[in-house]
Protein backbone atom coordinates (compact mmCIF):
# COMPACT_ATOMS: atom_id res chain seq x y z
CA UNK A 1 0.00 0.00 0.00
CA UNK A 2 0.98 3.63 -0.89
CA UNK A 3 2.55 6.76 1.28
CA UNK A 4 -0.50 8.44 2.41
CA UNK A 5 -2.18 5.14 3.02
CA UNK A 6 -0.79 3.91 6.26
CA UNK A 7 -0.70 1.01 9.23
CA UNK A 8 -3.79 2.32 11.09
CA UNK A 9 -5.92 2.79 7.84
CA UNK A 10 -5.04 -0.87 6.78
CA UNK A 11 -6.86 -1.80 10.30
CA UNK A 12 -9.44 0.08 9.21
CA UNK A 13 -9.98 -1.99 5.79
CA UNK A 14 -9.86 -4.70 7.47
CA UNK A 15 -12.07 -3.81 10.80
CA UNK A 16 -14.53 -2.75 7.94
CA UNK A 17 -14.31 -4.52 4.80
CA UNK A 18 -16.78 -7.18 5.81
CA UNK A 19 -19.15 -4.47 6.71
CA UNK A 20 -19.65 -1.76 9.31
CA UNK A 21 -20.56 -2.82 12.76
CA UNK A 22 -24.68 -2.53 13.26
CA UNK A 23 -24.69 -0.61 16.55
CA UNK A 24 -26.04 2.74 17.28
CA UNK A 25 -22.45 4.09 17.50
CA UNK A 26 -20.49 1.92 14.29
CA UNK A 27 -17.68 4.33 14.57
CA UNK A 28 -16.80 4.23 18.31
CA UNK A 29 -17.18 0.14 17.98
CA UNK A 30 -14.18 0.24 15.50
CA UNK A 31 -12.16 2.41 17.57
CA UNK A 32 -12.27 -0.01 20.21
CA UNK A 33 -11.28 -2.61 17.51
CA UNK A 34 -8.43 -0.59 15.67
CA UNK A 35 -7.63 0.99 19.59
CA UNK A 36 -7.82 4.54 18.27
CA UNK A 37 -10.02 7.28 19.31
CA UNK A 38 -13.37 7.56 17.46
CA UNK A 39 -12.79 10.71 16.32
CA UNK A 40 -9.42 9.35 14.81
CA UNK A 41 -11.71 6.64 13.29
CA UNK A 42 -14.15 9.48 11.67
CA UNK A 43 -11.69 11.27 10.20
CA UNK A 44 -9.55 8.97 8.81
CA UNK A 45 -12.78 7.20 7.23
CA UNK A 46 -13.79 11.05 5.88
CA UNK A 47 -10.50 11.20 4.49
CA UNK A 48 -10.41 7.78 2.38
CA UNK A 49 -13.54 8.94 0.92
CA UNK A 50 -11.94 12.40 0.20
CA UNK A 51 -9.12 10.52 -1.78
CA UNK A 52 -11.52 8.14 -3.17
CA UNK A 53 -9.66 5.43 -1.33
CA UNK A 54 -13.50 4.58 -0.26
CA UNK A 55 -15.96 4.71 -2.95
CA UNK A 56 -19.16 5.34 -1.04
CA UNK A 57 -20.13 4.13 2.25
CA UNK A 58 -23.88 2.71 1.90
CA UNK A 59 -26.10 -0.58 1.07
CA UNK A 60 -24.74 -2.82 -1.71
CA UNK A 61 -27.63 -4.61 -2.92
CA UNK A 62 -28.06 -7.82 -4.27
CA UNK A 63 -28.90 -7.13 -8.05
CA UNK A 64 -31.04 -10.60 -8.45
CA UNK A 65 -33.42 -9.87 -5.45
CA UNK A 66 -34.28 -5.90 -6.12
CA UNK A 67 -35.33 -7.27 -9.53
CA UNK A 68 -32.32 -6.66 -11.51
CA UNK A 69 -32.87 -10.02 -13.26
CA UNK A 70 -30.93 -9.44 -16.24
CA UNK A 71 -27.54 -8.68 -16.00
CA UNK A 72 -25.31 -8.19 -19.27
CA UNK A 73 -21.61 -7.35 -20.04
CA UNK A 74 -22.49 -5.52 -23.72
CA UNK A 75 -18.54 -5.82 -25.73
CA UNK A 76 -17.56 -4.27 -28.46
CA UNK A 77 -15.21 -3.90 -30.79
CA UNK A 78 -14.19 -0.39 -32.10
CA UNK A 79 -11.47 1.38 -33.40
CA UNK A 80 -8.47 2.24 -30.90
CA UNK A 81 -8.60 5.76 -32.24
CA UNK A 82 -12.31 6.50 -31.71
CA UNK A 83 -12.40 4.43 -28.47
CA UNK A 84 -12.15 7.30 -25.68
CA UNK A 85 -14.85 9.62 -27.23
CA UNK A 86 -17.46 6.40 -27.56
CA UNK A 87 -16.90 5.48 -24.21
CA UNK A 88 -17.35 8.84 -22.58
CA UNK A 89 -20.52 9.07 -24.43
CA UNK A 90 -21.63 5.41 -23.54
CA UNK A 91 -20.67 5.97 -19.88
CA UNK A 92 -22.77 8.55 -19.63
CA UNK A 93 -25.62 6.61 -20.65
CA UNK A 94 -27.97 6.42 -17.23
CA UNK A 95 -28.72 2.55 -17.56
CA UNK A 96 -24.33 2.40 -17.75
CA UNK A 97 -23.11 0.58 -14.28
CA UNK A 98 -19.29 0.19 -15.54
CA UNK A 99 -17.64 1.52 -18.71
CA UNK A 100 -14.36 0.20 -19.39
CA UNK A 101 -11.55 0.16 -22.20
CA UNK A 102 -10.04 -3.11 -22.08
CA UNK A 103 -7.31 -5.09 -24.01
CA UNK A 104 -8.57 -7.16 -26.78
CA UNK A 105 -7.75 -11.38 -27.01
CA UNK A 106 -7.10 -12.07 -30.30
CA UNK A 107 -8.30 -13.96 -31.97
CA UNK A 108 -11.11 -14.99 -29.65
CA UNK A 109 -11.81 -12.08 -28.04
CA UNK A 110 -11.74 -8.61 -30.45
CA UNK A 111 -13.95 -6.33 -28.50
CA UNK A 112 -12.10 -3.46 -26.16
CA UNK A 113 -15.13 -1.51 -25.17
CA UNK A 114 -17.04 -2.91 -22.14
CA UNK A 115 -20.34 -1.29 -20.83
CA UNK A 116 -22.45 -3.18 -18.23
CA UNK A 117 -26.04 -2.97 -18.38
CA UNK A 118 -28.91 -3.83 -15.64
CA UNK A 119 -32.45 -4.35 -16.34
CA UNK A 120 -35.53 -6.81 -15.29
CA UNK A 121 -35.82 -8.89 -18.45
CA UNK A 122 -32.99 -10.01 -21.11
CA UNK A 123 -35.34 -8.19 -23.47
CA UNK A 124 -35.03 -4.98 -21.47
CA UNK A 125 -31.44 -5.08 -21.31
CA UNK A 126 -31.13 -5.84 -25.06
CA UNK A 127 -33.14 -2.92 -26.19
CA UNK A 128 -30.05 -0.84 -23.47
CA UNK A 129 -27.98 -2.42 -25.76
CA UNK A 130 -29.55 -1.57 -28.97
CA UNK A 131 -29.47 2.42 -27.43
CA UNK A 132 -25.72 1.67 -27.28
CA UNK A 133 -25.23 0.58 -30.47
CA UNK A 134 -27.10 3.85 -31.91
CA UNK A 135 -24.52 5.59 -30.41
CA UNK A 136 -21.71 3.69 -31.47
CA UNK A 137 -22.94 3.54 -35.20
CA UNK A 138 -20.58 2.25 -38.10
CA UNK A 139 -17.63 2.25 -35.27
CA UNK A 140 -18.74 -0.85 -34.17
CA UNK A 141 -17.07 -3.95 -35.83
CA UNK A 142 -19.08 -6.51 -33.76
CA UNK A 143 -20.69 -6.64 -30.54
CA UNK A 144 -21.93 -9.25 -28.14
CA UNK A 145 -23.76 -9.48 -24.60
CA UNK A 146 -22.65 -12.28 -22.07
CA UNK A 147 -25.73 -12.22 -19.83
CA UNK A 148 -25.07 -13.49 -16.24
CA UNK A 149 -26.61 -16.53 -15.50
CA UNK A 150 -25.40 -17.20 -11.65
CA UNK A 151 -23.85 -15.17 -9.07
CA UNK A 152 -20.68 -17.41 -8.06
CA UNK A 153 -19.56 -15.23 -5.56
CA UNK A 154 -20.01 -11.76 -4.11
CA UNK A 155 -17.86 -10.83 -1.21
CA UNK A 156 -15.73 -7.58 -2.47
CA UNK A 157 -12.36 -7.01 -1.30
CA UNK A 158 -10.59 -9.32 1.30
CA UNK A 159 -7.04 -8.43 2.42
CA UNK A 160 -5.21 -10.32 4.57
CA UNK A 161 -4.89 -10.13 8.29
CA UNK B 1 -35.73 -23.18 4.70
CA UNK B 2 -35.61 -19.20 4.66
CA UNK B 3 -38.93 -17.63 4.51
CA UNK B 4 -38.90 -15.44 0.84
CA UNK B 5 -38.88 -11.77 2.11
CA UNK B 6 -40.71 -9.33 0.49
CA UNK B 7 -39.72 -5.92 0.24
CA UNK B 8 -42.12 -3.57 2.24
CA UNK B 9 -41.54 0.31 1.31
CA UNK B 10 -39.10 1.00 4.27
CA UNK B 11 -36.79 -1.84 3.27
CA UNK B 12 -37.24 0.34 -0.28
CA UNK B 13 -36.39 3.57 1.34
CA UNK B 14 -33.43 2.34 2.83
CA UNK B 15 -32.28 0.47 0.00
CA UNK B 16 -32.71 3.28 -2.60
CA UNK B 17 -31.57 5.63 -0.17
CA UNK B 18 -28.80 4.07 1.41
CA UNK B 19 -26.65 3.12 -1.77
CA UNK B 20 -24.29 5.77 -0.43
CA UNK B 21 -23.77 8.99 1.57
CA UNK B 22 -23.76 7.44 4.61
CA UNK B 23 -23.23 9.77 7.62
CA UNK B 24 -19.70 9.90 9.26
CA UNK B 25 -20.87 11.11 12.66
CA UNK B 26 -21.32 9.29 16.55
CA UNK B 27 -24.94 7.96 15.45
CA UNK B 28 -25.25 7.83 12.12
CA UNK B 29 -28.20 5.30 11.93
CA UNK B 30 -29.92 7.43 13.99
CA UNK B 31 -29.64 10.46 11.85
CA UNK B 32 -30.69 8.22 8.90
CA UNK B 33 -33.52 6.80 10.28
CA UNK B 34 -34.89 10.24 11.16
CA UNK B 35 -34.42 10.92 7.62
CA UNK B 36 -36.94 8.08 6.33
CA UNK B 37 -38.96 8.63 9.26
CA UNK B 38 -38.30 5.67 11.69
CA UNK B 39 -36.48 4.46 14.37
CA UNK B 40 -32.64 4.04 14.98
CA UNK B 41 -33.60 0.74 16.10
CA UNK B 42 -35.96 -0.73 13.37
CA UNK B 43 -33.23 0.57 10.73
CA UNK B 44 -30.21 -1.28 12.57
CA UNK B 45 -33.17 -4.41 12.38
CA UNK B 46 -33.54 -3.88 9.20
CA UNK B 47 -30.26 -3.50 7.77
CA UNK B 48 -29.72 -6.69 9.78
CA UNK B 49 -33.01 -8.84 8.34
CA UNK B 50 -31.54 -7.68 4.72
CA UNK B 51 -28.55 -8.95 5.55
CA UNK B 52 -29.40 -12.27 6.29
CA UNK B 53 -32.17 -12.49 3.63
CA UNK B 54 -29.70 -11.96 0.98
CA UNK B 55 -31.45 -8.55 0.11
CA UNK B 56 -28.32 -7.11 0.61
CA UNK B 57 -24.79 -8.59 0.11
CA UNK B 58 -22.68 -5.74 2.33
CA UNK B 59 -23.48 -2.62 4.61
CA UNK B 60 -20.17 -0.47 4.66
CA UNK B 61 -17.27 1.33 2.68
CA UNK B 62 -16.90 0.34 -0.70
CA UNK B 63 -13.12 0.62 -0.79
CA UNK B 64 -11.26 1.76 -3.86
CA UNK B 65 -8.38 -0.98 -3.79
CA UNK B 66 -6.50 1.10 -6.41
CA UNK B 67 -6.47 4.14 -4.39
CA UNK B 68 -4.43 2.30 -1.45
CA UNK B 69 -1.80 0.75 -3.76
CA UNK B 70 -4.17 -1.95 -4.44
CA UNK B 71 -5.18 -3.39 -7.71
CA UNK B 72 -8.83 -4.67 -8.87
CA UNK B 73 -8.49 -6.91 -12.36
CA UNK B 74 -10.95 -8.46 -14.00
CA UNK B 75 -10.55 -12.06 -15.75
CA UNK B 76 -12.04 -15.22 -17.53
CA UNK B 77 -11.70 -18.43 -17.95
CA UNK B 78 -13.10 -21.26 -20.69
CA UNK B 79 -14.31 -24.04 -17.95
CA UNK B 80 -15.52 -27.06 -19.97
CA UNK B 81 -19.24 -28.20 -18.24
CA UNK B 82 -17.65 -31.18 -16.74
CA UNK B 83 -15.04 -29.84 -15.13
CA UNK B 84 -17.58 -27.06 -13.62
CA UNK B 85 -17.76 -27.95 -10.14
CA UNK B 86 -13.77 -28.12 -9.75
CA UNK B 87 -12.91 -25.00 -11.04
CA UNK B 88 -15.44 -23.02 -9.65
CA UNK B 89 -14.18 -24.71 -6.18
CA UNK B 90 -10.72 -23.59 -7.14
CA UNK B 91 -11.35 -20.06 -7.96
CA UNK B 92 -13.92 -19.15 -5.06
CA UNK B 93 -11.59 -20.20 -2.86
CA UNK B 94 -9.56 -17.82 -3.23
CA UNK B 95 -9.97 -14.48 -0.99
CA UNK B 96 -8.64 -12.18 -3.71
CA UNK B 97 -11.66 -13.61 -5.62
CA UNK B 98 -14.19 -10.71 -5.09
CA UNK B 99 -16.95 -11.38 -7.36
CA UNK B 100 -17.30 -13.78 -9.49
CA UNK B 101 -19.98 -14.96 -12.41
CA UNK B 102 -21.07 -17.03 -14.79
CA UNK B 103 -22.00 -15.65 -18.16
CA UNK B 104 -23.03 -16.97 -21.26
CA UNK B 105 -23.27 -15.82 -25.05
CA UNK B 106 -22.80 -16.76 -28.52
CA UNK B 107 -19.98 -14.57 -29.64
CA UNK B 108 -17.81 -14.16 -26.23
CA UNK B 109 -14.96 -16.88 -26.93
CA UNK B 110 -16.00 -19.71 -24.44
CA UNK B 111 -15.03 -17.60 -21.80
CA UNK B 112 -17.95 -18.47 -19.64
CA UNK B 113 -16.25 -17.78 -15.78
CA UNK B 114 -15.72 -14.22 -14.97
CA UNK B 115 -14.43 -13.16 -11.79
CA UNK B 116 -12.85 -9.79 -10.32
CA UNK B 117 -9.29 -10.30 -8.59
CA UNK B 118 -8.60 -7.48 -5.73
CA UNK B 119 -5.11 -7.62 -3.76
CA UNK B 120 -3.44 -5.44 -2.30
CA UNK B 121 -0.24 -5.13 -4.62
CA UNK B 122 -0.28 -5.18 -8.55
CA UNK B 123 2.31 -8.25 -7.73
CA UNK B 124 -0.76 -9.78 -6.36
CA UNK B 125 -3.11 -10.18 -8.81
CA UNK B 126 -0.05 -12.30 -10.94
CA UNK B 127 0.44 -14.61 -8.06
CA UNK B 128 -3.41 -15.19 -7.74
CA UNK B 129 -3.74 -15.96 -11.55
CA UNK B 130 -0.52 -18.46 -11.21
CA UNK B 131 -2.25 -20.39 -8.31
CA UNK B 132 -5.47 -20.58 -10.20
CA UNK B 133 -3.81 -21.45 -13.50
CA UNK B 134 -1.59 -24.45 -11.06
CA UNK B 135 -4.49 -25.76 -9.53
CA UNK B 136 -7.00 -25.87 -12.98
CA UNK B 137 -5.05 -26.62 -15.34
CA UNK B 138 -6.76 -23.91 -17.29
CA UNK B 139 -5.40 -20.87 -19.05
CA UNK B 140 -6.62 -17.59 -17.19
CA UNK B 141 -7.46 -14.33 -19.35
CA UNK B 142 -6.92 -10.99 -17.75
CA UNK B 143 -8.65 -8.15 -18.71
CA UNK B 144 -7.19 -4.86 -16.83
CA UNK B 145 -8.82 -1.93 -17.75
CA UNK B 146 -6.95 0.77 -19.93
CA UNK B 147 -9.66 3.55 -19.03
CA UNK B 148 -12.38 3.76 -16.54
CA UNK B 149 -14.98 5.92 -18.37
CA UNK B 150 -17.85 5.77 -15.95
CA UNK B 151 -18.47 3.29 -12.64
CA UNK B 152 -21.62 4.24 -10.45
CA UNK B 153 -23.51 0.71 -9.48
CA UNK B 154 -26.43 2.43 -8.00
CA UNK B 155 -29.78 0.64 -8.83
CA UNK B 156 -33.11 1.72 -7.55
CA UNK B 157 -35.26 -0.89 -6.21
CA UNK B 158 -37.94 -2.06 -8.87
CA UNK B 159 -38.86 -5.87 -7.24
Amino acid sequence: MNGTFDAVDRRLVLATQGGLPLVPRPYHQLAEQVGIPAEEVMARLASMLESGAIRRIGAVPNHYAIGYTANGMSVWDVPDERIDELGRQVGALAFVTHCYHRPRRLPDWPYNLFAMVHGGSRAEVMAKVAEIAAIIGSDCRALDVLFSTRILKKTGLRIGA
Amino acid sequence: MREPTPIDALDRAIIDGLQGGFPICERPYAQVAAGLGMSEAELLERLQRMLDARLLTRFGPMFQVERMGGAFVLAALRVPEGDWQRVLEIVNALPEVAHNYRRESEHGGGFNMWFVLATESAAGIDAAIRRIEAASGLPVFPFPKLQEYFVEMKLVVRA
